[in-house]
């Protein structure tokens, strides 16, 4: 097989940071805030260079779609070994209003552009944890769909693929093209070298606009507010179990 | 807030060294720190972090591709030397054997020797030592008594070492030996052998614990009868002295960058703690006297900041003189230590609790005037620069 696999790879927040509201309530504050690669796309690109490293994958296309700065998130996934990337610039009001369904159909035009077997995205972003791109995207081109992968094997033109599913594993066979999305245990994605950032520099990265696939990204939604989660209130101590069963009685819990 | 370990705050790096930067980063915060408590207090790591690392292309950056190394730039190396720093870890010694052993390597190594080595230690599957200090000689070279006797071909190495960084986990050893006794003066009679760790005669007999930098293991090592092929001669027979001149400038750099790096984590440390200690109602920063302190390390580490960022934009260029990699080590070690005691005074009780970042942080901050050459010791090789015209 020399499949060509296209990687969805999302500027989020990095992971680590304290997520803070804007103090008129639209949104989260992100300037000035450290982003990185949403982590599950990381192991989405992990998945796919290691197919290339096994001759499965003949070319890695990354894509990302946002503001400028996206670059940076596409660098990363050169570096980590992706041979050319796809930037679709969307910034200001139209980038908070983005939705996973603007993202699929774009996935899913550029899936016929590049001549795309299989697709391969992380299962959702830590930002709005839709858990929809890869979904929506089979649904658009009526793909076979394979979610929350924790193992992927090519076999005789199809995919095996162990999906990680409420109280177990659930093993399924599908058909290429397919789409994947990768959950925590399909790998650990390595980390970028200084050679392999070096060569990254000098690869492709070919800026879009919605417009040149067709897109309307125009708001689906409106943001009414954004709230932080409610602080943890203080509790009580209890002396002895039948205390608690009385005050979890009195507190309608049991 | 900027911090001043923030990536891409210095104009001697690009945006792809600042990429690296991150890797880097990412790399202590999830392979390092989550062990380093252990590996402190036990003394040593283990073999499998070396690995990763090499895995993880983080050794070796300096060393040419071609003798295989990365082939990255000095400053290239610099990232892991000022992470390590940033990330307040003890332990391992990358530095130690990616920029100043394995240059000897690289340098003075036969092609055989290159080929046996480094493309093993830039994998992180052969670490490396090297042995200069003695019960008898430290940061005064020429007081070596280590001796290796020519033997046909052979050599006969005797003698023992001692406070080697990386020497109990070492799987070979750069060692320092007199190899003419007869010589007009002792400099010109010392030669480098590489020694494995499983030649017969050599023992690692001593693994010494230190008041800080436990996970970087530092041992005592005997030498008995040790027979040494030609082969494990580096260079050329009786200038290992003059190769460890060229390199030790090299050697006081790393440690005048790390001592710059580790200042900023301190400050960075201590300005959080500050920020959110009550006292008196308010945090400790509303006072003026900890704002005062504060601005006044700052200034310090800035100005210490722009005069290392210059030796390592000289360095690049092969522009470093001796005394100005001295001066690089004597001012950022001494600063280092000055903003460890203030950095923990501000952290009051807490500060004086071991398994605090900033206790450690002190503790670890202690050798760094010692080792590389004693401050003493180089303040007298700059001396000798300044008077040189004069003694003519």
């Amino acid at each position: 097989m020399s499949l060509r696999i296209l990687v969805g790879v999302k500027r989020v927040i990095d992971y680590a940071v304290k997520i803070r509201v804007k103090p008129d309530k639209s949104g989260v504050i992100t300037e000035g805030v450290k982003h990185s690669m949403n982590p599950f796309d990381e192991i989405a690109i992990e998945e796919a260079v290691r197919m290339k490293e096994k001759k499965i994958a003949k070319e890695i296309v990354a894509f990302s779609c946002g503001p400028a700065q996206c670059q940076e998130t596409l660098r990363t996934a050169l570096a980590m070994g992706a041979d050319r990337g796809i930037h679709v610039e969307v910034a200001g009001p139209q980038f908070d209003t983005l939705q996973p369904l603007h993202i699929s159909k774009m996935l899913a035009q550029l899936a016929k552009d590049e001549q795309i077997d299989l697709i391969i995205v992380g299962k959702q972003a830590i930002d709005d944890d839709c858990n929809q791109t890869a979904q929506m995207t089979a649904a658009l081109l009526d793909w076979p769909q394979a979610t929350s992968a924790s193992k992927i094997e090519a076999k005789d033109g199809s995919l095996q693929v162990v999906r990680e599913i409420d109280g177990g594993l659930e093993t399924i066979k599908v058909k290429l093209p397919t789409v994947v999305s990768a959950d925590l245990r399909l790998n650990e994605p390595r980390y970028a070298t200084l050679p392999n950032i070096m060569k990254a520099k000098k690869k492709p990265i070919k800026k879009l606009t919605p417009k040149d696939l067709g897109v309307d990204v125009s708001p689906r939604i409106e943001v009414v507010t954004v709230e932080e989660p409610p602080v943890r209130l203080a509790g009580a101590k209890v002396e002895n179990v039948d205390m608690m069963v009385e005050k979890l009685k009195a507190l309608g819990h049991a | 807030m900027p911090k001043l370990t923030d990536v891409g705050s210095r104009i001697l790096f690009g945006p792809e060294q600042d990429s690296f930067r991150e890797t880097v980063r990412k790399f202590f915060q999830k392979e390092i720190t989550p062990h380093i408590q252990m590996w402190n207090e036990r003394g040593y790591t283990d073999k499998e972090i070396w690995e990763k690392a090499g895995s993880c292309g983080m050794l070796g950056i300096n060393i040419p591709a071609e003798h295989g190394g990365i082939g990255g730039s000095f400053a290239d190396a610099c990232i892991v030397m000022e992470e390590q720093g940033y990330a307040s870890v003890n332990g391992p010694a990358f530095h130690l054997h990616s920029d100043i052993i394995m240059p000897y390597f690289s340098k003075y190594g036969s092609e055989e020797q290159k080929q046996k080595y480094i493309p093993d230690m830039t994998a992180g599957k052969k670490i490396s030592a090297i042995a200069m200090t003695e019960p008898d000689a430290g940061s005064d070279l020429q007081g070596i008594k280590s001796f290796a006797r020519k033997d046909g071909s052979d050599y006969i190495l005797n003698g023992s070492k001692m406070f080697i960084t990386n020497g109990w986990l070492a799987d070979v050893v750069v060692v320092v030996a007199v190899t003419n006794k007869e010589a007009k003066s002792a400099a010109h009679g010392i030669s480098l052998f590489l020694v494995d760790a499983d030649t017969p005669g050599f023992k690692k007999s001593w693994l010494m614990k230190k008041i800080g930098m436990g996970a970087s293991d530092t041992a005592g090592l005997f030498f008995e009868d040790v027979r040494l092929p030609a082969s494990a001669l580096l260079g050329e027979e009786n200038k290992g002295f003059y190769y460890l001149m060229n390199e030790l400038p090299q050697e006081r750099l790393t440690i005048g960058v790390h001592a710059c790096a580790h200042s900023e984590f301190m400050f960075e440390e201590t300005k959080q703690y500050v920020m959110q200690r009550k006292a008196y109602g308010k945090t400790l920063s509303n006072l003026q006297t900890i704002q005062h302190k504060l601005a006044e390390m700052k200034t310090e580490i800035c100005v210490a900041r722009a005069f290392i960022d210059q030796c390592i934009a000289l360095h690049e260029e092969q522009q470093l003189d001796a005394q100005m990699a001295c001066m690089a080590k004597i001012w950022a070690s001494e600063l280092e230590n000055k903003i460890a005691a203030q950095c923990l005074q501000l952290h009051g009780g807490a500060g004086y609790l071991y398994d605090t970042p900033i206790a450690r942080a002190y503790l670890d901050a202690r050798v760094q005037t010692i080792y590389g050459g004693s401050n003493e010791v180089l303040k007298d090789l700059i001396a000798r620069q300044i008077l040189a015209p004069a003694r003519k």
